[in-house]
Order: C-alpha cells, then structure tokens, then sequence
C-alpha cells in the first residue's frame, strides 16, 4: 500500500499524523481548499504554497465538463495542467450530479442524468467515474457512491448502502484491471469509500483494501446533533490506520468538534465562497467588512493573523473593495484560506504537542467569551474526552 | 523629487530622460515610462506579491485617481492610516494621482459647471469640486499629482472647449493655493505645491491648446498632465495637437499624457517629447481575455521583407478565448520571464476564461504588464541609441502589414 498514514500523536480519539502521498506529505488534520474549476478562485499556485496548503479538492463533474477528462489526459494530467506540484483530490462526481441537475435517476448501472451541454441523457457508471479521475490523474480519488441525503429515511437508504458496496467492487475492478497499467511516472492512485445517513451499520463490509475513508452524505440540511453523532460514530468503527475525510465540512467549529472526534481531512467551499461575500474568518467567529463599522476601523482583519493581508491592510481599506473589486475578492481569499491553514496546523501541533485540550478551550472561549457554547459542541466534546467545562458557563449566570 | 530629461539627438523630440524619487531609494525611474493603473490603489488584479515579481523599478510606477475614494475612506481616516502608500501597502512605489481614470471615473463633461468636475462612478453621477479634490490629496499624499480639469470632447463648440480652458487654469490655481492651505492645517509632511502637474487641455483647437500650455507653464508646477486626448479626436489630427503643447512647454519639466493607449499611439507621444504614459490598454486587453505577444527587437530585422505568413493573426495580441488555444501548451510568449508565462500554458488560461475563473485576468494582467513594460524599455533603449525614429517607422509599417495581409485574404 503506497498510501502511508502514520499517526505521530493522539488524544483520545484526536490524532495527528503524517499522510505521504506521491505529490506532497501531508499533515493532518487539514483542509483541502476547493479548486472546483482547476484553480482556487483568485489565488496563484505561489500563494497557496506561501499560506501552507497542502492538498486540494478538484471537481470530478467540473473538469469532465469543462475542459474536458480527454484533454486533461493528453496534457499530462490535473497537476501539470494547473501546474500544481502539491497533492490533488478529485471526487466521484457523484455529488455534483445529483445536487446540480433535473432529472438524475439513479439505477443499478449508475447515474442517468441530462447533460448540461446539450441537454441529452448521459450516464455516468462506477466505472466510468475512475476512468475519468484516472485520466485527471489525482494523488487521491474517490469510488462513485449512491448519494442519499442524510434527512431521508426509509428503505432507500439501506438500498443505497448495500448499492454502494457493489459499485465499490466495480470501482475496485475497474480500478485494478484497467487503470494500474497507466500509472504514471511518479504516482498512484488511492481509493476512498463512503459512507452517509444515519443509519450506519456494522454489516458493511470494510476490508483492508481500502487505503482511506469518507465520512460523506451530510451537509446536505440535517442538524448539528445528527451531524455529529454520525461522523462520531463512523470514526469510532472505521479502522484507526487510515484518514478520515469529512466530506464538505465546514466552518472552523465543526471541523474543531470532527478532530475531536478522530477526523483527519476536510474541504469546503466556505471560506472562499464567504470572502467574495465580504466576510472574513476570525478567531472570534467572523467578521463582516461590509459593515458600516468597518469603514473607519484602522485596525487590520485580525490581530493575530501574520498574512500578508492581515500584514498590509486595514478593515477600513478593505470595506472598499469587497463584493466590488476582484482585489477585494482575493485578499479576502487570501486571509480566510491562511485563516484555515493555520487552524489545521495547530490542530496538528497541539495534539503532536500534547495540549490539545488546551487548544479546544482556547478556540471555544474565543469564540464564545460569553460562555453559551452550543450544546451540540457540548455533547459531541463529552464523547470526544475532551473536556471544556471552564468555557461553558452554566446557564443561569448569563441569563440575568 | 527631481526630473532629468536629455534630448534623443539633433532632429528628434523624442527624449530619454529619468526620475530621481529620492530619500533612499535605489535606480531612477527611466522615461519614457509606463504608469501602472489601478482601481483603489492596487491594480485591478495584480496583489502586491506579484506585483513585487514585475521589473523594477518601471512597475514601482503607479497611477491612481482620488475620485475612486469618494465613497470611503473618510480623509481622516486615509490620514490616520498613514496616506496612500500605507494603505495599500506599497511604501516603495510611485504614485502620480489625477482626478480622471478610463477604468471607472469617466469625465462627464455634460455635468461639470463651474463649481466642478463630473464624473461618472460606479456609484452614479459625482461632482467634485477643487476643495473636495484637494482634502483627498492631502490626506493620501501621492508623490505627485494633477490639478482638476474640466476635459471635453472632441466634438464640442468652440465656446465650450474655450470654457474649458478658462475653467481648467482657475482650477489650476485653485488647487494650488488650496495645497499651501492644507499643508498648514495638517501636520503631514508634503511639500505644498511642489508636485502638482498642471493639467493641459484644449480639445482639437490647436489655439486653446497652444493657449492652455502656455498659461499652465507660467505657473509653478513641478511638470504637466496633458489631457483632453482620447475623447474622441482623430489619430491624424493628434500630432498636431500634441506638437502644439509640447511646443508650448518648458524642456526641463517632466510632460505626462493620458488617453494614448495603443502602442502606436504610445508612439506617437514619445515622438513629440512626452515623458510619461497613462494608458488602461493593458486594462481593457486583459478583461477582455487579450495577450500582448508583439515581439520588441524589430529595429534590426528587416520588416518589410518578411513574408505575410509570418503573420498569422494579429501580431500585437492573441485572443485566449479562442478554440485553438485549448491544448496549445506552450506559454503566452516563448522566454518571457514573467510569472505567468514561467508557470502556466496558453492551454491553461484558456480553461480559466472559458470557465469565468478569476485567476485568468490576474494571469493575464501580470503577463500584460510585463510585456508592456518591455514595449517601453525597448523605446527608452532606442532612443539612447539614437534610432527611435526607425523603430517608430517599423513598428508602424509592421501594423500596416498586418492589416494589408488582413485585406489580401479576406
């Protein structure tokens, strides 16, 4: 198995470790920024590796569209296409499918959907989705699953479960039989699995061939209790040797309770979607530059923050430019993905480091100086062992 | 701040000259010399790291329109901040203001009376007046920066452009009393009156050119902004124009002009003695997904003998937008050492544009500015040695090629 996890340091279920890939060793816990279209919106690859990014998502269902998986393939692959020399994941392009577009059906052959360019049916199978994150040619890719949303109940979601698995097999197949001969010079590729709703059950087959696992299928509307009890309990039976990815996850708070609770990876759009909003990420939650009160505050984004825009500019300045100037676009990009960088990193280092539970405090009475951390935080930090009781002020004192 | 110029040779009006910024900073700007646009400050899509990675000092020269901070910041604030270069975060740069830009603050000459200046802004219909304009170049302190003018176009009457005239040398004065008066309210440290530039109009009248030249150079300014080009006269009748001014202007200050854009207008300022560019082509090439690719070193080749073929499209720029360029990878231009072209493929930024990805137009707008900033490294180094006036003939006939092979195949 090429893919190598090697946990360097744990508390409780949190574990940082090392997870080398053919592109990059990486460190985790860490979030993937999301280069949807082959680029991260507003950022050049110099910066991205200036802020510390290690692995980015690239979007399966995107590029196939546009350019195209063929042309990807005859250029050399994603990497040299963006000219990204740091690791690269791609999705099924499952997702996309059916969130994106009318009339998916999805049947034991695969997902009928109505294609975007010209409206006709197309199908996307199990096997077709690795042939074509073969060709983009990413140091991970993901098998296509049966995409259910987490709030559905009923007997479709264990069809969806024992589906998964068959096309997970076929996945394997076509994975071994038809794209091990084109490995390229220097990488391989790995696999992921995953697993949603629930109702997860213990009769899934997990075998050893699997290099690493998603957590997927949330994010799509349920509430934080559901949501943590689920990653909670995939992340106490998935096997302890390999990463964990949190699909779609989040803001800084949730991915704080998922490394709690012995998540490794996560992306989202969030942070980069919000910048082009005006909103920055601070510790203290975040920060709205729209604001009226931005317009003369002189201080900049965040005190704490050592990047190159927190370094250079100032709220007021920037009030100015957001949601109306590209350059307003990008420096808030900037920050918030730095903002996220460094969440990882001292996610990593203070449980390497032995002060995890230090960190968790010291992230929450940030962010709740009040004391009202949301009891859902509360619940999930109990199962997690970690404890956070000096943040959480009982409810009578503030209720005056 | 000081300003050296030195005729090219005897015959010529083109003229090398360069700009000492002072304190402790390093080379002179050389001139002729590009100014940088930019919208707030910063240019439209070049942040401040990779506007680092650009030749200096030429990309230390910046332009920037106070109109664009009409809105916010307050001027105390802009004060408090430090001024302009602080915050934008460009302590080491250059930046030469006027009220008009061509990116956003168009002059509306239909709203500008005699209290002042129209300007039509992302925010609607703004009009300034010399007090206003004055508060906010004391409070973002450029190295130096032009009066209010009331600039027109071509086609106006007679009686409007010499109102113009009229207006613009009162604004003129204006400003500058308005300056000594800041200076002395403020605690800022700038130099009252020492970097203004006078601001030159006259519409297609070589008279109120003539006229407006003349008056704006006995007063005491530091240089002079030529404006009023671009607004619609024709480009034949232009040297004439431009001659007029020039004429009219003292040898030892420094002449800047905005409104000539295209290199062959870029040209044609060079030819008549002007020593500063304010041009939005690099702007409006980039937005509209353009790269400049015309090559520099023609003086020693032979243009006239090439074949037409050597041509193919059109030989300033490439349209990456365009479907041929989906697998071309080979970078915009073969051993351009800018960022772009050292990191990613004509193949890549055609992705980018077809998907609507920002990261296209900053691509591009690195590439672009570097390769202009070429265009007018090649003329300063021509002039020095003495064969301006071939390059400028040359470049021109290597244009009109292009065009007659355009004709011949179509």
């Amino acid at each position: 198995m090429a893919l190598k996890f090697e946990v360097l340091g744990k508390f409780n279920r949190a574990r940082a470790a090392q997870l080398t890939l053919p592109h990059f060793i990486c460190q985790t816990p860490l979030f993937m920024p999301v280069g949807t279209q082959g680029t991260i919106k507003g950022l050049t690859n110099i910066q991205l590796e200036e802020i510390g990014c290690q692995l980015i998502l690239g979007n399966t269902y995107h590029l196939a569209l546009r350019p195209g998986a063929e042309l990807i393939d005859e250029l050399g692959g994603l990497h040299k296409f963006m000219n990204w020399k740091r690791a690269l994941l791609t999705d099924s392009g499952g997702f996309q499918m059916v969130s994106l577009l009318h009339l998916a059906d999805i049947t034991e052959q695969g997902v009928t959907f109505q294609s975007p360019v010209d409206g006709k049916p197309m199908l996307l199978t199990p096997e077709e989705s690795i042939q074509i994150q073969n060709k983009i040619g990413a140091d991970i890719i993901m098998a296509l699953d049966d995409v259910v949303k987490t709030t559905i109940t009923g007997p479709r979601i264990e069809e969806a479960m024992y589906r998964t698995l068959r096309w997970i097999d076929r996945c394997i197949s076509e994975f071994i039989w038809n794209c091990a001969r084109r490995i390229r010079s220097c990488f391989t590729r790995y696999m992921c699995q995953r697993f949603g709703g629930p109702r997860f059950t213990r009769k899934a087959n997990l075998t050893s061939y699997w290099d690493s696992y998603a957590i997927g299928g949330l994010v799509g509307g349920e509430d934080k209790d559901s949501f943590w009890r689920v990653v909670a309990q995939c992340t106490a039976s998935l096997p302890e040797d390999k990463p964990r990815y949190v699909m779609g996850v989040g803001y800084p708070l949730d991915i704080v309770v998922c490394s709690a609770l012995g998540a490794d990876m996560y992306d989202c759009v969030y942070p980069t979607r919000t910048a082009r909003f005006g909103t920055a990420l601070v510790p203290e939650g975040i920060l709205k530059l729209k604001n009226r009160a931005m317009a003369n505050d002189e201080r900049p984004i965040d005190l704490t923050c050592s990047c190159m825009v927190c370094k250079n500019y100032t709220r007021a300045y920037l009030h100015g430019l957001v949601t109306k100037d590209a350059m307003g676009s990008q420096l808030l990009s900037y920050h918030n993905l730095s903002y996220m960088m460094r969440l990882s990193k001292n996610l990593h280092t203070s449980i390497v480091e032995g002060r995890f539970p230090e960190f968790v405090r010291g992230f929450l009475q940030t962010q709740f100086p009040r004391g009202d951390v949301p009891e859902w935080v509360c619940n999930a930090m109990e199962v997690a062992g970690v404890d956070i009781s000096s943040c959480c002020t009982p409810l009578a004192s503030w209720h005056d | 701040m000081r300003f050296v110029a030195a005729k090219a040779c005897a015959g010529s009006r083109a003229r090398a000259g360069a700009l000492y910024i002072g304190g402790n900073s390093a080379a002179p700007i050389e001139t002729p010399s590009l100014l940088i646009s930019t919208l707030k400050g910063l240019p439209a899509f070049i942040s401040r790291d990779h506007l680092g990675d650009l030749p200096a000092p030429d990309s230390h020269l910046l332009h920037v329109s106070p109109i664009h901070f009409l809105d916010c910041p307050a001027t105390k604030t802009i004060c408090t901040i430090g001024g302009l270069h602080q915050m934008v975060g460009l302590h080491d740069h250059f930046f030469i203001a006027s009220p008009r830009d061509s990116l956003e603050s168009l002059p509306e000459s239909d709203g500008t009376n005699k209290l002042g200046a129209s300007f039509e802004t992302p925010s609607g219909r703004q009009l300034v007046k010399p007090s206003a304009y004055m508060e906010m170049i004391t409070s973002l302190m450029p190295n130096l920066w032009a009066s209010m003018a009331d600039e027109v176009p071509a086609w106006v009457s007679d009686k409007r452009n010499k109102t113009s005239v009229d207006r613009t040398l009162r604004w003129l004065d204006e400003c500058i009393n308005l300056d000594l008066v800041y200076e002395n309210a403020l605690t800022c440290t700038v130099e009252g009156g020492k970097n203004v530039l006078g601001f030159v109009v006259g519409g297609s009248s070589i008279e109120e050119r003539k006229r407006c030249a003349t008056e704006v150079a006995a007063r005491n300014v530091s240089g002079f902004w030529i404006g009023g080009f671009g607004l619609g006269e024709s480009i034949e009748e232009r040297p004439a124009l431009l001659h007029a001014v020039t004429d009219s202007l003292p040898e030892e200050k420094l002449r800047l002009v905005s409104g000539l854009s295209l290199p062959e207008e870029v040209l044609q300022g060079v030819a008549v003695g002007v020593d500063f560019f304010d041009s939005t082509y690099i702007y409006h090439l980039t937005l509209r997904g353009f790269a400049l690719i015309f090559p520099h070193n023609i003086v020693d080749e032979d243009i006239v003998d090439r074949p037409l073929d050597d041509y193919p499209n059109d030989c300033t720029k490439i349209n990456l937008r365009a479907t041929i360029f989906r697998k071309d990878t080979s970078s915009i231009v073969a051993n351009c050492t800018c960022f772009t072209c050292q990191n990613h493929t004509r193949a890549y930024i055609n992705h980018l544009l077809n998907v609507h990805e920002m990261l296209a137009h900053i691509l591009l707008e690195i590439h672009n500015t570097h390769h202009y900033l070429g265009f007018f490294r090649t003329i300063r180094e021509t002039i020095k040695n003495g064969k301006f006036d071939l390059f400028h003939k040359k470049f021109i006939q290597s244009r009109r090629i292009h065009l007659a092979s355009v004709v011949q195949y179509s």
